[in-house]
């Protein structure tokens, strides 16, 4: 038996909807096929995974804030893949914009004035702006791999913010305890409505997601995105600049992934410590594809990636398995995204035997 | 043992899993594969072996098992990019996702035990040359493997005929189709080689190198070794020279955090990923090189036409 594509005379527009939901739908086969493994009751392990998470009023406000920076990042994300560029070291752009956002209230500690939130949000925009820079940069200017380049800097990045933590940012009165100084009340980000722990990090990835919309769908520049990224060599025949595309898809993608990092630290967090996110640059990779690249559909996938980071803990202490199927699962779903996408495109036929003759003539 | 030998030994030590990982991702990039997922396939070879060789009670049992899980993890890869011509990126990305995941579950229950350690093979005669006997023929089976990978990889693109092929798939797939080459075919092999590679070099991490299982134990690693493919602009001696140059670069800095110098050892920790960078803009310096020796259809999907 073997598998044959025909490409599609055009874009099936059925499964450019239908793939997610498909990929879904494995995921949660596939899940099932899991639990059954290791012994558990699949009905009762896939109801704590995915539902029991959204049954409670707190664990949404938990669903939102886990959402906010992969929404957030992914969004940046989006332009970066549709435009060709390969920034997979968004998790890095999250740490330096936190850190960089973190200056004022660890730094200058006590400085009390109504600016020092914005400044925050504006430092951090930066900083992951500025770090992302480094390998738009070496790509643009010398030809350099952004793949590995933007990658090594994650690396890079956890390092400096590990020694920062633990040495000229450690909190005098802390006990010695690897952590910075809690941020001052003016310092952390409020909350959306006051009866819940969302804070304004979830709002701001709204805004992020419909305003890049808007850009991607309405304005030349999201024409210029998208047939730069489909071939450079069209672009430039159009007069579009293809390095100028590679900073402009890596100084927003890391000002996003920046200010999902400050948002987290100033708004769940309240200090910086060792580790600050559960890899939420690498998921935010997921949300970015299973979105389809298309920043309301990374609203949604935002939030249901999300829901595995929740499911995993709540299956860990409902009917202890380990949280490390939280990963396994995110790993699934991208790669039955991927498989699902082929749907788009072509036509799959599957041919018993042997088709060597037939296909000669 | 001197200690000139003893630091050579431990240089040589960290650079065979970055030289077996990525020998095998140059047989795959050669074929005009780019699969960025030799990380995932690195850490399930790691936590197979470890697993299979606690089960077993024989370390060498362990290594073979985990270049065989790299090499059906390594057909994931395959079957999305050459049969489903999904984004070979993408994919590798998953693929990288997805076995750091799985080999954190699996190796739950091996966490903190001690491990066995793969013994070394003394080669008669030859271990007794002074100094470098001890060096080169007193070592581990999957040191030895790497040598053999690099010496017949040679061989094989530059002069064997189904190397020919495999180098004319990656520079242009559709000329090769044309001519009768067994594209897609061809690409699974060397996704497959490569796959095994990387699982032996997973192997090494966690039954040679330091006996035990760690959580993402990899390190990085096999992004360092996808960097050494391009450093080496696709030719399997530079990838010798480079893997031994990272090797020393890592064990440097383990020495000079033993010392103390001063230096927060964050910093020192910081330093492999560092020249992974700085060697990747010192080859792209050479735009011409770079461009000659790439292959063309790198990381460009291939559908037959019917």
């Amino acid at each position: 038996m073997r598998i044959e594509l025909k490409k599609r005379e055009n874009m099936s527009a059925l499964f450019s909807v239908l793939s997610p939901f498909i990929a879904l739908g494995l995921t949660l086969i596939a899940g099932v096929i899991l639990f059954v493994s290791l012994g558990k009751d699949p009905v009762s392990a896939l109801y704590s995974f995915f539902i029991e998470p959204l049954t409670e009023v707190w664990s949404l406000h938990e669903l939102a804030i886990k959402a906010a920076p992969l929404i957030l990042i992914a969004v940046g994300l989006s332009v970066c893949y549709r435009s060709n560029n390969w920034n997979i070291g968004a998790e890095g752009q999250f740490i330096i914009g936190a850190m960089a956002g973190s200056v004022l209230p660890v730094v200058f500690h006590g400085w009390e004035s109504p600016l020092m939130l914005p400044l925050m949000l504006i430092c951090a925009m930066i900083g992951g702006a500025a770090y992302a820079a480094i390998p738009a940069f070496l790509k643009a200017r010398l030809n350099t791999n952004e793949i590995l380049t933007s990658l090594m800097l994650v690396y890079v990045a956890q390092l400096l913010l590990d020694w920062t933590v633990r040495g000229p940012w450690r909190n005098p009165e802390g006990f010695n305890f690897p952590e910075t100084r809690n941020f001052a009340d003016n310092a952390i980000l409020p909350r959306i409505i006051e009866t819940g722990k969302t804070h304004w990090g979830f709002g701001f990835a709204l805004i992020a997601a419909l305003v890049l919309w808007f850009i991607m769908r309405r304005t030349l520049k999201g024409f210029e995105i998208s047939v730069l990224g489909q071939s450079a060599r069209a672009g430039r025949f159009a007069g579009f600049s293809d390095k100028k595309m590679v900073y402009f898809a890596f100084l927003i993608s890391g000002a996003l992934a920046g200010l999902a990092g400050i948002s987290e630290v100033s708004g769940a967090i309240g200090q910086l410590r060792p580790v600050i996110s559960p890899g939420y640059g690498f998921t935010a990779i997921i949300v970015a594809f299973l979105g389809r690249l298309n920043p309301l559909g990374i609203v949604a996938a935002g939030l249901i990636l999300a829901l595995t980071y929740l499911g995993g803990e709540a299956a860990q202490i409902s009917i202890g398995i380990t949280d490390k199927v939280t990963r396994l699962f995110q790993g699934l779903l991208l790669f039955f995204v991927l498989g699902c996408d082929t749907l788009i495109h072509y036509r799959i036929r599957l041919v018993f035997g042997s088709a060597q003759k037939g296909s000669a003539t | 043992m001197d200690m000139t030998q003893a630091i050579i030994l431990t240089i040589m030590t960290a650079a065979t899993p970055l030289l077996l990982a990525a020998i095998g991702e140059l047989v795959v990039e050669r074929s005009g594969v780019l699969n960025l997922g030799v990380e995932g396939m690195m850490i399930m070879g790691a936590v197979a072996a470890f697993a299979i060789a606690q089960l077993t009670g024989s370390a060498g049992l362990g290594a073979l098992g985990g270049l065989v899980a790299g090499m059906l993890f390594s057909l994931l890869f395959g079957f999305l990019t050459l049969t489903l011509v999904a984004n070979q990126v993408a994919t590798g990305l998953a693929l990288t996702i997805l076995g750091l995941g799985l080999s954190g579950m699996i190796g739950e229950a091996f966490i903190g035990l001690p491990g066995l350690k793969l013994a070394a093979i003394e080669i008669p005669l030859l271990s007794d040359i002074p100094f470098f006997g001890r060096l080169l023929f007193s070592q581990d089976p999957i040191f030895y493997t790497s040598i053999i990978a690099v010496i017949g990889v040679n061989w094989f693109l530059f002069r064997s005929r189904a190397g020919l092929r495999l180098r004319a798939i990656g520079d242009s797939h559709t000329s090769a189709h044309a001519l009768g080459v067994k594209v897609v075919r061809t690409r699974y092999l060397a996704v497959m080689f490569g796959g095994a590679c990387a699982g032996l070099a997973g192997a090494h991490l966690s039954i040679v190198y330091t006996p035990q299982w760690v959580e993402n134990m990899t390190a990085g690693r096999g992004w360092i070794a996808l960097a050494l493919v391009v450093f080496a602009s696709w030719r399997p001696t530079r990838v010798l020279a480079g893997a031994y140059l990272f090797g020393a670069v890592s064990i440097g800095q383990l020495h000079a955090q033993a010392l103390g110098l001063g230096i927060p050892s964050q910093f020192l920790s910081a330093l492999p990923y560092l020249a992974t960078i700085a060697v990747l803009v010192i080859i792209s310096l050479n735009r011409r090189m770079t461009l000659i020796n790439t292959p063309a259809s790198l990381g460009k999907s291939f559908v037959p036409e019917r």
